[in-house]
């Protein structure tokens, strides 16, 4: 007989999708950071990093106003700068037809939205579910949704999946991504698991994020790695091709370009499209466009041309 | 027995910390006897890069200190310069400097550092203003520090004019960014080791070695450094400097003093070195009724 404690049951998990080598990915991840991207393959990556930016505001302070904004950097990010849009803008459920109105029907940057009791995911089921079908009917193309942390870790896998093949068919044509948060999983192991548990029920195109940017500990080059390893793992068994999306704390050109660097040795060039890898960041892209505006002119920038919520000094 | 001698790395201080150049790379420095004294870091446009970034995050928590704070941290570093009087003069002298100017040079230094604490209260009475206006308004001029100020360090003397250039700079709240002398730097890693024991906050002067060819081109062009102070510069360095901080609208000092002499006299401390990295607002206020 099966014993049911969370022990027996993580152990059967872990013999199916397989253990993570943590010093290995640490040794590995480090190598990342070594790499030298000089002058035409910088720009290009920093060019690439920006079409793959969520531009993302979740605060409990947003405003239409703030929102509307957003949108419009998200569209033409610096004047003057050949820098391609971003990805998606990322907001609360309630902005999302504020983002609407701000971007049109006719556009090439997608609306993300949290959902699912953002960021604890403490709620009943029910009201999650509401959540992700009013974004929706809003007008979201993405729906950003927090797995069951609790239930993952407690060992009721079951339940856990339930959830999220219960909000893969109430975000309709909209597309998933499924926020782990890594920070609470508190293993590679669990990341490697979690993430498994997560693709099972997912669709091809949809994706697995790694937090929500709400707690301490957000996305590293070694959680991104040990994600990025199983999603190339799944691919390899099933075929099905999952995206990725690291999540907080990248705020830097030069920590996106690591991040670049793993994905396109880990996955290959097929990942190196916004299709199937984001960012999800608030400050990044105006880093990433200081960056393009030194490589354009040669002199380094000052964080305050480039429309930054911060005191200008 | 006989003991391994223990020498000391040389490293410049930035913010807050002391530094290694991103490039690894270092150069010899010689003393005035033609001997071998240390591997100097060599620091880069990067360094640079690095080091405004941290004045710039120094800056505001700097410039909101009161006035008052600030002279008294200006004149701890004061202090702890004149503590270590004999160290620096010993150090002046194994690169060259005679006895008696160094310690002229340590003493001027220490005193110049007090000058200016001495100011942190008193410059704003005195280019601050009530302006008389033909209309119903108080209208006051006030100051504002400009920002991360760049400060260049002519070769010689080593030590006076870098703490000249940087003490009218930062008792007004601007944060600095100083490249010490190319010829002898080493003075400057001392001081960087009294700046750091002198309650002065990490990242609020931030000092550099290398190489003036590799440095001043950067400093002239990064839009974040708001004004420069630059003494012993060269025609090119001048010209570089200018066309640099025309093109990213900074405002340049050059230096008055010109001959190692002038750095010691009364002149070269003044008010108006102050008034050179402030910006003046004027606002306008109803009077009521």
């Amino acid at each position: 007989m099966l014993a049911k404690s969370p022990t027996a049951a993580f152990r059967r998990l872990f013999d199916e999708v397989g253990t993570v080598d943590a010093v290995g990915v640490e040794e590995r991840v480090a190598k990342f950071t070594t790499r030298s991207i000089k002058k035409a393959s910088k720009v290009k990556g920093l060019k690439l990093a920006t079409s793959m930016v969520d531009l993302t505001t979740l605060e409990g302070k947003d405003t239409p106003g703030k929102v509307a904004s957003l949108c419009q950097k998200a569209l033409q990010p610096h004047p003057g700068l050949d820098a391609p849009q971003v990805a998606a803008v990322c907001v609360y459920p309630s902005m999302v037809r504020h983002a609407r109105k701000a971007l049109g029907s006719d556009t090439g940057v997608r609306i993300a939205s949290v959902a699912t009791a953002f960021p604890s995911g403490q709620a009943p089921l029910r009201t999650r579910l509401a959540e992700v079908k009013a974004a929706v009917a809003d007008g979201a193309d993405e729906i950003d949704m927090v797995i069951n942390r609790g239930a993952f870790l407690a060992g009721e896998f079951g339940e856990m999946q339930d959830e999220i093949a219960a909000v893969v068919e109430a975000c309709g044509d909209a597309a998933l991504k499924v926020i782990l948060e890594v920070s609470e999983l508190e293993t590679y192991d669990n990341i490697r698991a979690a993430s498994f548990l997560a693709m099972r029920v997912i669709r091809e195109g949809d994706f697995i994020k790694t937090s929500t940017g709400k707690t301490s500990l957000n996305a590293t080059l070694g959680n991104n790695q040990v994600m990025l390893e199983a999603i190339r793992d799944y691919y390899l068994d099933t075929g099905i091709a999952i995206g990725m999306k690291p999540a907080g704390g990248i705020r830097t050109a030069k920590q996106a370009l690591q991040f670049l660097i793993a994905v396109k040795e880990t996955l290959g060039d097929a990942w190196l499209t916004n299709e199937r890898y984001r960012f999800g960041a608030s400050s990044l892209l105006n880093d990433l466009l200081r960056q393009l505006e030194k490589e354009k002119t040669g002199a380094y920038q000052a964080p305050y041309y480039f429309s930054e919520a911060a005191e200008s000094y | 027995m006989s003991r391994l001698p223990i020498s000391k790395t040389p490293k410049p201080y930035v913010g807050g910390a002391f530094i290694r150049s991103e490039s690894g790379r270092t150069f010899p420095v010689k003393d005035a006897a033609g001997n071998f004294f240390a591997n100097i870091p060599q620091c880069t446009r990067k360094d640079l890069r690095n080091a405004v970034e941290a004045a710039a995050k120094a800056g505001p928590g700097w410039a909101k200190r009161t006035a008052y704070n600030r002279g008294q941290i200006l004149y701890r570093l004061g202090e702890m310069l004149e503590a270590r009087r004999a160290e620096m003069i010993e150090t002046l002298v194994c690169f060259g400097v005679a006895k008696s100017a160094a310690a002229k040079e340590t003493d001027t230094a220490v005193d110049r550092l007090i000058y200016y604490a001495g100011w942190a209260d008193k410059y704003e009475q005195v280019l601050g203003n009530v302006n008389p206006v033909a209309s119903p308004f108080f209208n006051f001029t006030v100051t504002e520090p400009m920002g991360v100020v760049g400060v260049i360090a002519p070769d010689l003397p080593p030590l006076l004019p870098l703490i000249s250039l940087i003490a009218p700079a930062i008792v007004s709240g601007n944060t600095v960014v100083g490249l010490a002398s190319e010829k002898t730097p080493y003075p400057a890693i001392l001081l960087g080791e009294m700046l750091a024991t002198s309650d002065l906050p990490g990242g609020v002067v931030n000092l550099l070695t290398g190489f003036r060819k590799e440095m001043v081109p950067t400093f002239a062009t990064h839009t974040h450094l708001r004004a420069i102070s630059a003494a012993g510069v060269t025609a090119e360095e001048r010209k570089a400097l200018r066309l640099g901080a025309a093109e990213s609208v900074k405002r340049v000092q050059f230096a008055a003093a010109a001959t190692e002499r002038e750095w010691f006299a009364e002149a070269a401390q003044s008010l108006h070195a102050i008034r050179e990295t402030l910006e003046f607002k004027t606002t306008w206020h109803p009077i009521g009724a």
